[in-house]
């Protein structure tokens, strides 16, 4: 490996991939059982942070950035003038070794810009991980693209090595799509998904009658939505998220706040914004879908197509839903207390655990740390002490913002933690 | 009646064996000290605690009985965080826990299990650390080298799970503040101490020591983590919050080029 290219190569296709905001590594249990090396049967670690606070924890780079499309809002399409390198696949996997023997990662998250053609690029992906675990015995993780339009062979192949497997829709609507990536068709996006899920059904199948059947991308799928390049609502763009979620069981679906990369008219211009208070509050809706049982269409619908920059999601859908509440914390069941704002599902399980002990008062919710400055206007204890005026919503949500400015603008100083 | 001062020698079955003498003599003031930290009382009576592995095992045991799982893990990372006064608490944890009927390790109302319970989170937290922000580097004898300074002695925490990933490489951890090291020799992980030259710095990676190909891959590194990096996103709080300064030192990417 000649220092020099490397070194050259790897800021560029470090910088072309950097967009691509999923760094999960966890999920896959795959374990060292060979005396190799690496393991990735634990949580996942972030090995550092980057400044603007992301998780370091997979090498996330492209194969290369060629490329033979011209997706408007992609640094790496076609007509960019940039600075193109490949890496061959000795490279990367000497890259992947040497920085997981010094515990600078997890493990590999390979892309690429499409070259030649959809196959031609997969299987040298697939050859990376390939090698990464029959020659150097890498029990680390590794995350795959899929590239759109690849076939079904290659796809399978890829499963078989890699953890985990994406394709990045990208753009949230058809209509979106055709205007910024004219020569894309959301059908080979799906065709690569469909596959691996569908290969992931039978391996496990078989995993319960033969215990030596390998393993299938065990982490699963993901794929990630650009928010505001293509002037699509959160209505829509929850609307296709919970559609993959459901249609092709993925593990994750990531919204990245599109970064303007191109003076193209038909994007947000260079300087403007990235939209991360709104990326936020998609992240929101989304952990509300899926971990507090609540239907999208609660939260977004024909009505409301927007989401509430100023309070979070599940506020916003208590506050136009007044008619539910107030929830006794002693007697209401799980999915009512979940929806208590400002009750996470750590304070829910806390709650139900503690009332079979006796009944709770404010006292009590205070000790197990319930976050009361939220809560206190949603729920009645054992206590005469509750909110008794009728407040309307605007009183309610002014009263909380009011308690809460300075937690409110750490939000909007980029704060991106959930329901903190 | 007068306080006792028992001294132990710092490891977790000298403090065990140092339970055991307790429970046996039936003292109710105790206070327990490390002989590398004890303070002469000067009217007090001094003990020194012999360790007994089979005293301790026996009180560990007890323990086990008396706890969940969890709650003994807490005790033992409570024990490690090597905080003053630390021994007295675990003491009172343990006569609280031995003299109930249920297991108690869930009932915060006790202070001391409260207490042992925030040690524990925080010591547990310093190992998560510790997993993530060892850099290894490869010395001249292929041996991959990482240095730490934890705030609390976390490297009986960490073996594990270094011996499962590394499980082909030749590696040392060591812990500069307390002078001692796990070496891993492809078989099993012994401890281990080290003299090295004074003054040695060991956030310099030293041409004498060290692989000529270490320096490649450290830039690399570093070229990767500001690649990365989205300026337009940028927030160094949220940065700071994730690693704090303290640990910059032994990071290869927050090395100066
Ligand atoms: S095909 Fe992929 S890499 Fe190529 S321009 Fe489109 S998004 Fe970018």
């Amino acid at each position: 490996m000649s220092f020099q290219r490397t070194q050259e190569k790897l800021k560029i296709l470090a910088d072309a991939a950097k967009y691509d905001v999923s760094c999960s590594s966890s999920g896959s249990q795959r374990a060292n059982t060979n005396k190799g090396l690496g393991d990735a049967t634990g949580m996942g670690i972030c090995h550092s942070y980057t400044e603007d606070g992301r998780c370091v924890s997979l090498l996330k780079i492209l194969l290369t950035n060629h490329c033979i499309f011209d997706c408007a809002y992609c640094v790496t399409r076609k007509s960019n003038d940039v600075k193109r390198a490949a890496f061959k696949v000795q490279e990367v996997v000497d890259l992947t070794i040497n920085f997981y023997r010094r515990n600078y990662i997890e493990g590999l998250f390979l892309s690429s810009g499409i070259f030649k053609s959809a196959d031609y690029t997969m299987e040298r992906l697939v050859a990376v991980a390939k090698k990464l675990r029959t020659e150097e015995n890498f029990n680390g993780y590794i995350h795959l693209k899929s590239i759109p339009g690849a076939s079904d062979d290659l796809m399978r192949e890829a499963g078989l090595y890699a953890d985990r497997l994406s394709v990045n829709i990208e753009i949230p609507t058809k209509a979106g799509l055709k205007k910024l990536a004219p020569d894309k068709k959301r059908e080979d996006f799906i065709k690569p998904m469909v596959k691996v899920k569908n290969e992931i059904i039978q391996y496990k199948a078989e995993k319960k009658i033969i215990k030596s059947t390998p393993k299938f991308a065990p982490a699963g799928q993901s794929t990630q939505m650009i928010i505001g390049a293509s002037g699509e609502n959160d209505f829509q763009i929850m609307q296709t998220s919970n559609h993959f979620y459901k249609s092709y069981n993925l593990k994750r679906v990531y919204y990245s706040g599109y970064v303007p990369i191109s003076y193209d008219n038909r994007l947000p211009q260079i300087g403007s914004a990235v939209p991360m208070l709104r990326e936020n509050r998609l992240y929101q809706t989304d952990w509300l879908m899926r971990f507090y049982g609540f239907d999208v269409s609660e939260i977004l619908n024909e009505q409301h197509q927007h989401l509430d920059l100023d309070v979070d999601p599940k506020l916003s859908w208590a506050l136009r839903n007044l008619h539910e509440f107030p929830v006794d914390v002693n007697t209401a069941d799980q999915r009512m207390l979940a929806r208590i704002p400002g009750l996470g599902m750590k304070s829910v399980f806390k709650i139900i655990n503690a009332r079979r002990f006796r009944r709770l008062n404010w006292e009590h919710l205070k000790k197990i740390g319930v976050a009361l400055n939220r809560a206190q206007y949603f729920m009645v204890c054992e206590s005469n002490q509750f909110e008794k005026r009728d407040l309307t919503p605007e009183k309610i949500k002014g009263l909380i913002l009011q308690n809460s400015t300075s937690k409110y603008q750490k939000m909007l100083s980029n704060q991106l933690s959930l329901f903190g | 009646m007068e306080t006792k001062h028992l001294i132990y020698d710092g490891t977790f079955d000298g403090f065990l064996s140092t339970v055991f003498y307790v429970f046996e003599q039936r003292l109710t003031s105790v206070k327990i000290q490390n002989k590398f930290t004890a303070q002469q009382g000067l009217f007090s009576e001094n003990v020194t605690i012999i360790t007994e592995e089979e005293k301790a095992n026996r009180v560990w045991k007890g323990v086990k009985l008396k706890l969940s799982a969890q709650g003994s893990y807490q005790l033992y990372y409570a024990f490690l965080s090597e905080i003053s006064g630390v021994e007295d608490l675990l003491l009172d944890y343990m006569r609280y826990a031995f003299g109930q009927q249920h297991k108690v390790d869930n009932d915060y109302s006790h202070p001391s299990i409260l207490k042992i319970a925030q040690i524990a989170k925080s010591v547990g937290r310093e190992k998560h650390r510790m997993e993530a922000f060892v850099r290894f580097r490869l010395t001249k004898d292929q041996i991959y080298f990482g240095s730490i300074e934890p705030d609390f002695n976390v490297l009986p925490l960490i073996e594990k799970h270094f011996k499962r990933r590394y499980a082909d490489q030749k590696w040392v951890i060591y812990d500069i503040k307390r002078g001692y090291g796990l070496f891993y020799d492809l078989e099993k992980v012994d401890l281990m101490h080290m003299d090295f030259p004074e003054h040695f710095d060991f956030t310099k990676t030293d041409d004498a020591f060290f692989a000529m190909q270490e320096f490649e891959f450290q830039k690399l590194w570093q070229d990767y983590f500001k690649a990365t990096n989205i300026e337009s996103r940028k927030n160094m709080k949220l940065h700071i919050r994730h690693v704090p300064k303290r640990y910059w030192k032994y990071l290869s990417e927050k090395q100066p080029n």
